[in-house]
């Protein structure tokens, strides 16, 4: 045996081979098959529920007291498509970090790497750029895709289109952060039940803002901020929702607020300074409780 | 010169219960080392804190100088774990990719294939890990600890599912390293093969080292058996130096010795007294 040289690699280096480790594993696992098929199946449904929309609108004329048709109709469909894709890209992002940490480590596949010169750390970010990776383009692609749809079957294309898709893209992230930590102390099983659960917490405080605005409740709508931005991905979605129609005003305002976009709520700035702060401490917390386990 | 393996006062607890008891251990550069000891002795909890998987309770070890867990340690090791796995979707030479870019091994597609010859799975780079025998994926575990050309070598059962001509080439692997002048640290159940490889052996129970040494200080001489024309007969307290006065006498009495049996007790012996259990044939 002749000795080769070696000179282990920077740490961002080592993360971009893990993460491309990742990668090659969905490949390999036919998980983008899967997500491809079924994302067409998505976008099937959703292309005819616009066609369908869109043809009904035309029967009731351009106009109903003010409210453009078009718009109301394209606005909800995109809306909706958007609490979809956000859905499913958190589906990715949790089944590619699930078992991450404990789930792997009881199944004897992560010591063989951490015994290389390759930091917690590292390995985690790692394993997380490999996630994002793919539920973020996934999302903001298939986003896209359902406003192409919306403009090719209805005439209709939201007022902003980056923010939105990178909203979708932020959020996502978030979750598979959330994941990725979950699964250093939480079984497979257990750590996929608690990020579902936090998504639905999420969505439910949405929810509950809505309620509480319709209602003029101060105390629902304090308590749906609050839960909001202690889960970001749901003020981001909102946010999104809200950067759909940015421009429009009038009574073509009331009606779209009356379906989906009545939680919507514009943030500015402030939001995504907190959502990238929150996924900085989210994997600092995941580090510290990383180097502090025992494999 | 440091120590490829330094291990002093190591501690360890999980909770109440004490794994490891203040272990002194010390590996020098191209020595073949055994670690024996009854299952929950603390062997795999020793090896694992040495890299870097556990934290210690106190005390300290050190990997050719460098504190285990730090990357210049984590580097001069290889390392194949008791119950390890590799990704079924992934190929011998994609796995051993891996390794070589994680490791930062400038080895390439040579080193590869040099250390798959080497564990004698030569012929199946491009063979799924999942469509390996248990035994051919423990030897492709060896090929991965052996990337980097690592200058100590911790294996935790490394044995423990191949065959006995698969064991064969494991002992001459590690006898080839041993030339090389890599360390091992072997962590095995199987006392004749540490006895056949290992330049020394500690034995470890209840946490704490309780016997130390080469393979032959850890025996002890067990009398000599003699043939004569009435049969056999047993001297226990006989050495390998009184066989020629006892032969003498024996002829001098007129009796025919046909052979002659110096006994010492094996590793296995020793072993089981070091853990409190005393050997069968004592008993019987």
């Amino acid at each position: 045996m002749s000795a080769p040289a070696v000179q282990p690699p920077s740490g961002l280096r080592a993360a971009l081979i893990i993460a491309r480790f990742s990668l090659r594993e969905s490949l390999r696992r036919r998980v983008f098959v899967v997500i491809g098929l079924l994302t067409l199946v998505f976008l099937s449904l959703y292309g005819l529920a616009t066609w369908q929309a869109f043809e009904a609108a035309d029967e009731f004329g351009p106009q109903e007291a003010g409210v453009e048709a078009d718009i109301v109709i394209g606005a909800t469909l995109a809306g909706l498509a958007m609490f979809a894709i956000l859905f499913l890209g958190a589906i990715l992002a949790v089944f590619l970090t699930l078992g991450a940490v404990r789930g792997d480590a009881e199944r004897g596949l992560l010591q063989p790497l951490l015994v290389r010169p390759l930091p917690r750390r590292t390995l985690l970010l790692g394993r997380w750029l490999g996630a994002t990776s793919v539920c973020a383009p996934y999302v903001v692609l298939v986003a896209l895709a359902s406003f192409a749809l919306t403009s090719a079957l209805g005439d209709w294309w939201p007022d902003r289109t980056v923010a939105p898709l990178l909203s979708l893209a932020l959020g996502v992230a978030i979750i598979a952060a959330l994941s990725l930590a979950g699964s250093i102390v939480l079984s497979s099983t257990a750590n996929g039940i608690a990020v579902f659960m936090l998504f639905g917490a999420g969505l439910t405080a949405g929810l509950l803002g809505q309620i509480g605005e319709g209602i003029n409740s101060d105390s629902l709508q304090t308590v749906s901020s609050i839960a909001t931005w202690t889960l970001p991905f749901e003020a981001l979605y909102q946010a999104g929702l809200a950067d759909l129609t940015a421009d429009t005003v009038g009574f073509t305002r009331l009606a779209i607020n009356l379906g989906p976009f009545g939680g919507a709520q514009s943030a500015g700035a402030d939001l995504w300074l907190f959502s990238l702060a929150y996924l900085v401490a989210v994997g600092v917390a995941a580090v510290v409780a990383f180097n502090r386990r025992d494999l | 010169m440091p120590s490829a393996l330094s291990v002093s006062g190591l501690r360890k607890a999980y909770g109440s219960v004490q794994a490891l008891r203040g272990v002194d251990l010390e590996i020098g550069a191209g020595e073949l080392f055994g670690l024996l000891g009854p299952n929950g002795a603390g062997k795999s909890t020793l090896v694992k804190i040495a890299c870097g998987l556990v934290r210690p309770s106190g005390g300290a070890v050190t990997i050719c100088g460098h504190p285990a867990g730090s990357p210049s340690a984590q580097a001069a090791l290889g390392y194949l774990a008791e119950l390890f796995r590799f990704p079924d979707w992934c190929t011998a030479d994609e796995l051993l990719g891996l390794h070589q870019a994680l490791t930062g091994s400038a080895g390439g597609r040579a080193e590869r294939a040099e250390l798959l010859d080497l564990v004698e799975l030569g012929h199946v780079p491009d063979r799924r890990v999942g469509a390996m025998s248990k035994g051919m994926q423990q030897r492709l575990g060896l090929a991965q600890a052996l990337i980097g050309d690592p200058r100590m070598l911790l294996l935790d059962e490394p044995t423990s599912a191949l065959d006995p001509s698969g064991r064969r080439t494991v002992r001459a692997l590690l006898e080839r390293l041993r030339d090389r002048g890599v360390s091992v640290l072997l962590n095995s159940h199987l006392l004749s093969e540490v006895e056949l490889v290992c330049d020394r052996v500690a034995i470890i129970d209840g946490g704490a080292v309780v016997a130390a040494g080469t393979p032959a200080e850890l025996s002890r001489p067990g009398g000599v058996e003699i043939e004569t024309g009435t049969g056999w007969r047993t001297i226990p307290e006989a050495t390998r130096e009184d066989v020629p006065q006892i032969v003498r006498e024996l002829v001098a009495a007129g009796e025919d010795v046909f052979s002659v049996r110096v006994r010492t007790s094996t590793l296995e012996d020793a072993y089981l007294e070091a853990v409190g259990r005393v050997p069968a044939e004592a008993v019987a």
